[in-house]
């Protein structure tokens, strides 16, 4: 039996920023990031020997541009009786993403051409701050951190990316950009920092790929 | 940086620099745009994209001379100039109210209200924090003996920056505003306003030393290495329940018993000396809503819609000024269940007009909000305080 939610309603908040991290990561690139605007619709139903089922219509707004929006209807199904397996999601976007060719082979070059691997730490830093040549490394670690919420994501978890704490660029003697990111990830139910490392390979035309990626301890002393 | 002049030599040209202007995070700076090939274009290039602009153009066969080498040099220069005839007024108060302040800024600047507006604003120390840092309210008042009075405070998750700084500018506000503004002046004179600026100054001190993503209280627990207590769960409602952690190591522990935290116990001493507190009013971040009782239990508050409508009309004003959407809701339903909470244990306690503000962002920044909206955050909220103030004043009971 189906049941629409009010959209305000914390269940249907978790599954879109579940379906909205997989969708950034799916189509994002360190020109575009993606995230969720608004909920407009939300629905429920339990499919039996499964789990809960999600049926979602979202606005996604772009991360730099947030007057450029777009439509996207998804689907979340909850693998309750096994943790190990990361929720599905199924999604449609309506119309078409703005390009980011230009700007991605920009960076794509800008990044082959340095002499010393790129290293860096707090973005954005603690008052929020961004400078402008670390935008798109913020935005990479942004798209594959879609990748680990998704896979990490159950009814009772909503993440947030917040900070990169350290980047570093790795070489390859591919046509692949390699970068080894630290960030932390505020995950709002418990509201806990969890540190996490990704491995995380990109290319104009091969998209984000996370290969690598692991959960890091709190440090106690802290 | 270097700035560049670009001689273009017809349309096509023009057209590539134009979009070369729209590649956002070159951040390029036109000092003569791009518009027709009769006129130079000049452009200056933050350091780490100069090689990549000149290569794109090179690539695409067009013109360019440096104009200027190296920037900085001509801005140290004329920093030297201006600094040679700038008189700096030595008296003139130079908090920043448009970033984030470290705990003894933010402690000076309430001394500096307290004796600019000496008539009606006081500085009243309410208790000490588990590192013996003091605890201190302002007090806004006109006169009479223990009127009837809201209560608003912020930053009892340290890491909520934008709730500190955004209660120091309204304080600001406050005082400066009365005897101007009819809403605020009317409501001093038949109501008092504390103004708890920094609740938990010790987790607030350690967002800036150690961790900037702190949230808790630094108070030791016994028999665990983790430090700290979480504030909002540490209040006498529901204390224990679901929606709490029983773990010191997580962000969410309650603590050993309900007020075991001397910032939680200080202000429900407070508030129950007073004895005439008429409307609770706590400010985190992040998420952008505006929420009432309950946390602890799911079931509806018996004010619920009054609660409901005020909490909408709040949010209607803070929306007025720059767009910014609160969602409205208790706080089970739209956040979470989650026990131990001040609005509830206010709520409870017979402070009918209990709210919890979560304020900018949903997410873009979170907590690392950018300093540029301190001020815009600041003065949305102060429209939805005002609104909920206003009725409060209006409606006694």
């Amino acid at each position: 039996s189906a049941m629409e939610l009010p959209p305000s309603h914390h269940r249907a908040n978790r599954a879109a920023a579940l379906a909205a991290g997989y969708v950034c990561y799916r189509r994002g690139s360190p020109g575009r990031g993606l995230r969720l605007r608004t909920v407009r619709r939300a629905g429920r139903r339990d499919i039996d020997g499964v789990g809960p089922k999600y049926h979602l219509e979202l606005v996604l707004e772009d991360i730099v541009d947030e007057d450029s929006t777009v439509n996207c209807t998804a689907e979340v199904l909850y693998h309750l009786g096994n943790k190990n397996i990361a929720p599905d999601v199924q999604f449609t976007i309506e119309g078409e993403l703005k390009n980011t060719d230009e700007a991605d082979n920009i960076f794509y070059s800008q990044i082959k051409s340095l002499e010393k691997e790129l290293v860096a730490e707090n973005i954005p830093d603690s008052h929020g701050h961004v400078s402008p040549e670390m935008e798109p490394i913020r935005l990479l670690a942004w798209v594959a951190s879609g990748y680990v919420m998704w896979q990490n994501s159950t009814e009772n978890t909503k993440f947030q990316f917040a900070q990169i704490k350290h980047v570093k660029q790795v070489k390859r003697s591919d046509e692949y950009l390699e970068f080894d990111y630290m960030i932390l990830l505020h995950e709002m139910v418990s509201q806990e920092i969890i540190p996490w490392q990704m491995t995380v390979l990109w290319h104009p035309q091969h998209g984000v790929q996370v290969t690598q990626d692991s959960r890091q301890p709190k440090h106690a002393s802290e | 940086h270097q700035v560049l002049r670009i001689k273009t030599r017809n349309e096509e040209e023009v057209k590539k620099l134009q979009l070369l202007d729209s590649l956002e995070h070159l951040e390029l700076d036109f000092w003569i745009n791009p518009s027709t090939p009769a006129l130079p274009v000049d452009v200056r290039i933050p350091a780490n994209g100069v090689q990549a602009v000149k290569a794109f153009l090179e690539s695409h066969g067009i013109e360019y001379s440096i104009l200027i080498e190296d920037l900085q040099v001509v801005l140290d220069k004329e920093k030297q100039d201006m600094a040679c005839s700038q008189q700096r007024d030595r008296s003139s108060n130079s908090f920043n109210y448009g970033t984030y302040n470290s705990l003894d800024s933010i402690y000076a600047e309430l001394d500096h209200l307290a004796s600019e507006f000496s008539n009606f604003v006081s500085k009243l120390k309410i208790g000490e924090s588990y590192e013996k840092r003091p605890l201190y309210v302002l007090k806004f008042s006109t006169g009479g003996r223990n009127r009837p009075a809201i209560w608003i405070d912020a930053g009892i998750h340290s890491r909520e920056w934008v709730t500190q700084a955004s209660a120091v500018w309204i304080a600001k506000k406050i005082a400066s505003d009365y005897g101007k503004d009819p809403s605020i002046t009317s409501l001093l004179n038949k109501m008092d306003i504390f103004l708890l600026t920094v609740s938990n100054p010790d987790g607030y001190v350690f967002t800036h030393t150690t961790n900037r993503m702190w949230r808790k209280t630094r108070s030791k627990n016994q028999g665990s290495p983790c430090v700290g207590v979480d504030p909002n769960r540490n209040w006498d409602a529901g204390f224990g329940g679901p929606g709490a952690s029983s773990n010191p190591c997580s962000d969410s522990y309650r603590g050993p018993r309900a007020n075991s935290e001397v910032e939680v116990k200080s202000v429900v001493n407070f508030i129950k000396n007073h004895g005439n507190i008429r409307a609770f009013l706590t400010l985190h971040s992040y998420s952008q809503l505006l929420m009432y009782p309950y946390g602890y239990k799911c079931t509806k508050p018996a004010d619920y819609a009054e609660l409901d409508a005020l909490g909408r009309a709040a949010a209607n004003s803070i929306r007025s000024l720059y767009g910014t959407t609160f969602t409205v809701g208790s706080i089970c339903t739209t956040i979470y269940q989650a026990s131990g909470g001040s609005i509830d244990w206010s709520y409870d306690y017979g402070i009918k007009y209990s709210f919890a503000f979560e304020l900018r962002d949903t997410g873009r920044y979170g907590f690392l909000l950018p300093v540029n909206q301190i001020i815009p955050t600041a003065e949305e909220t102060w429209l939805g305080l005002k609104t909920i103030m206003e009725h409060v004043r209006d409606n006694s009971y």
